[in-house]
C-alpha cells in the first residue's frame, strides 16, 4: 500500500513539477520516462511471458520508419502514422512469434531469433534507397501540433507522459486478467500451463502482438522528438538493449518495475556519460558495470528487493 | 508402448500398474498430448485427440497431473488452481471464487496465499490435483500421487480421491502403492515392457501368473501384490 501511495505522489509531481523544470533537467525527465515506457513494452513479453527478446528494435523501427515515411510521402499525420507503425508492427511481431513459437524455440534461441530479425530489418533498411538508406530520415520540424511537432519540450514531455501512464495501465490491467495468469504460467512452467489448458503459443503471441505495438509508438516519438531517424539508431541493439533493462533492473513482471528501473538507470547512464565525456568507452563501461552489480545481487530485481525488505 | 488396447468408461477409476518402465507415464503423454503416437488412434468421448495440443485436450475434459509435481513454483497455491479455472472461466474473480472452493475441496483452504514453492511435497501433490479439477475434467489422469508420501499422507489422498469419484470424475490412475490402487480401483490394468499383460477387476488380475512373474522378474521391489 505504501509503494502505491508514493507512486500516487510520484505520478502527480510529474504533472506539476515539469513546468519549473531547467531545460537539461527536463530533457532527462522525457529520457527516463522514454526508457520506462520502452521497458513496460517489453516487459509484457520479455517480463510476463518469460520471453526474451533482444530484438525489440525491430519494432522501434518499424514505427519510427512507418510514421515518418507517411508523413514524407503522403503528408499522413504522424498521430495517425503512428496508428499505423503500430499495427505493422504487431504484424511483424506475429509473424516473428508465430514462426519461432511455432517451431519451439525457447529461451536464448528465442532472443538470438529475434536479435537477428531486428538485424535483417536494419540491413535491409541500409540498403534501401527509397527508405534513406544508411543517410537515414529528416522529419519536418515545422512547427505544428496536429503534426506531432512541437517548439517547446514540455509538449514531448507530456506526449511521452501520457504513453507511459497509459502502458502502465494497460500492464496492470494484463496483469490482473486471464491473459496475465496465463502468461505467468507459461512462464513458470510451460508443459504444467499447457496441462492446466493454457494456450501456451497463443498467450505468447497475444504477449508479442501488444508488445509490438507499444513499442512501434515508442518509435514514432522518437522520430518526432529527435526529428532524425537512421537504420542503426532505430534498428539497432541499442535500442533493444535500452528498452529490456530498466525492465530486468527495475523487476521484470512486475507492473512498475520497468519505471522505477528506468528512474534509477537513465539519470546514472547520464551522468556516466558526462562525468567520463571524452573517454571513448568509459561510460559505458561503468554503466555496465552498474548493471552487472545490479543482476547479480537482486535478480528480482529493485521490485524484488523491496517485496523481500517489506515482508521481512 | 506397442499395441497397447486400453478403454475407460465414464464413472469407473482404472488403475494402471506395472514395474518400472512399463510404460504407463508414456501412456499418459500419449493420452493427453504431449507426445503423439506413431500409430493407432486415441479417442476421447468418441472424437479422435491424436494431434491435439495438450490445452486443447484439456479443455476437451481431459487432464492430468505429473509425477514430479510441477506447481508454478513462484505462485500461490490459489493463483496456481486459478490457472486452472481460467479454463473455464474469463473473468478474474470468478477465477478466484472457483480456485478458492477447489482448494477447501481438496483440503488446501488455509494454505491458499502460500508460495507454491513453501508447500510440503503433500500439500503440491493436493496442489497438482486441484489445478487440474479446476479445469472441470470428466476424466482425470493421476501420475503417482502417493509416491514419497507417509502413511497418513496416502491415507488422506485416497480419501480426497474417492471424493473427488463422487463429484462424477472418471480416474485413470498410475500407482505403486498396492494397498491403495487395489482398494480404490474398479478395474486394473497391468502394462510390462509397453504391453497390456491384464486387465480386469483387482483381485483376479493381482493372482495372475502373468503378472506376478512380470513384478518378481523385477530387482524385488517390494510393493508387489
Amino acid at each position: 500500500m505504501a509503494v502505491k501511495a508514493l507512486a500516487v505522489l510520484a505520478g502527480l509531481a510529474l504533472l506539476a513539477v515539469p513546468p519549473f523544470l531547467p531545460k537539461y533537467f527536463l530533457e532527462v525527465l522525457i529520457s527516463i520516462l522514454f526508457f520506462a515506457y520502452l521497458g513496460l513494452a517489453w516487459n509484457l513479453l520479455g517480463g510476463y511471458a518469460g520471453q526474451f527478446s533482444f530484438g525489440h528494435a525491430a519494432f522501434f523501427g518499424i514505427g519510427a520508419y512507418t510514421s515518418t515515411l507517411l508523413l514524407l510521402r503522403a503528408g499522413l499525420s504522424p498521430w495517425l502514422g503512428m496508428l499505423a507503425g503500430g499495427l505493422l508492427a504487431t504484424g511483424f511481431g506475429l509473424f516473428e512469434g508465430y514462426l519461432s513459437f511455432r517451431y519451439g524455440l525457447r529461451g536464448p534461441y528465442f532472443s538470438l531469433v529475434t536479435l537477428a530479425f531486428a538485424e535483417m530489418l536494419r540491413v535491409v533498411t541500409v540498403n534501401l534507397k527509397v527508405v534513406g538508406a544508411s543517410l537515414g530520415l529528416v522529419v519536418p520540424s515545422q512547427t505544428n501540433a496536429l503534426l506531432f511537432v512541437f517548439a517547446d519540450k514540455l509538449p514531448y514531455y507530456y506526449v511521452i507522459a501520457v504513453m507511459t501512464a497509459v502502458a502502465l495501465a494497460i500492464t496492470h490491467r494484463v496483469a490482473g486478467s486471464r491473459l496475465g495468469y496465463c502468461l505467468v504460467a507459461v512462464r513458470e512452467n510451460e508443459d504444467a500451463a499447457e496441462a492446466a489448458g493454457v494456450d501456451a503459443r497463443g498467450a505468447k503471441l497475444r504477449a508479442m502482438a501488444i508488445s509490438a505495438f507499444l513499442t512501434a509508438l515508442g518509435g514514432t516519438f522518437y522520430a518526432q522528438y529527435f526529428a532524425y531517424i537512421d537504420p542503426t539508431i532505430t534498428f539497432g541493439p541499442a535500442i533493444s538493449i535500452g528498452g529490456l533493462l530498466p525492465a530486468i533492473v527495475g523487476g521484470a513482471g512486475t507492473v512498475l518495475g520497468p519505471v522505477l528501473g528506468s528512474f534509477v538507470l537513465t539519470p546514472i547512464s547520464e551522468i556516466t556519460r558526462a562525468m567520463l565525456r571524452g573517454r571513448a568507452g568509459a561510460d559505458i563501461m561503468l554503466y555496465g558495470l552498474v548493471l552487472i552489480l545490479v543482476i547479480s545481487f537482486l535478480p528480482q530485481g529493485l521490485m524484488g528487493w523491496l517485496r523481500a525488505r517489506r515482508a521481512s | 508402448m506397442s499395441q497397447l488396447d486400453l478403454s475407460i468408461e465414464s464413472g469407473e477409476i482404472v488403475g494402471l500398474i506395472g514395474p518400472n518402465g512399463a510404460g504407463k507415464t508414456t501412456a499418459f503423454h500419449l493420452i493427453a498430448g504431449f507426445h503423439p503416437p506413431s500409430a493407432g488412434t486415441i479417442r476421447f468421448k468418441g472424437d479422435s485427440i491424436v494431434g491435439l495440443k495438450p490445452h486443447a485436450i484439456c479443455r476437451r475434459g481431459l487432464a492430468r497431473t505429473f509425477q514430479l509435481v510441477q506447481p508454478f513454483a513462484g505462485l500461490t497455491a490459489l493463483e496456481n488452481v486459478m490457472v486452472g479455472a481460467f479454463t473455464r472461466e474469463r473473468d478474474t474473480a470468478a477465477a478466484r471464487r472457483h480456485a478458492g472452493e477447489i482448494l477447501d475441496f481438496v483440503g488446501l483452504g488455509p494454505r491458499r496465499d502460500t508460495a507454491a514453492r513453501n508447500l510440503t511435497l503433500g500439500d503440491r501433490k493436493r496442489l497438482e490435483m486441484a489445478r487440474g479439477l479446476a479445469t472441470r475434467p470428466e476424466l482425470l489422469l493421476l501420475d503417482e500421487v502417493m509416491s514419497g508420501l507417509n502413511p497418513t499422507e496416502i491415507e488422506a489422498i485416497i480419501g480426497t480421491i474417492r471424493r473427488i469419484h463422487e463429484r462424477g470424475v472418471t480416474l485413470l490412475i498410475i500407482e505403486h502403492v498396492m494397498q491403495a490402487i487395489m482398494a480404490l480401483s474398479h478395474r486394473l490394468v497391468v502394462l510390462h515392457h509397453g504391453e497390456k499383460i491384464a486387465d480386469g477387476p483387482p483381485a483376479l488380475v493381482a493372482r495372475e501368473r502373468k503378472v506376478i512373474e512380470a513384478y518378481l522378474g523385477e530387482a524385488g521391489d517390494g510393493t508387489a501384490p
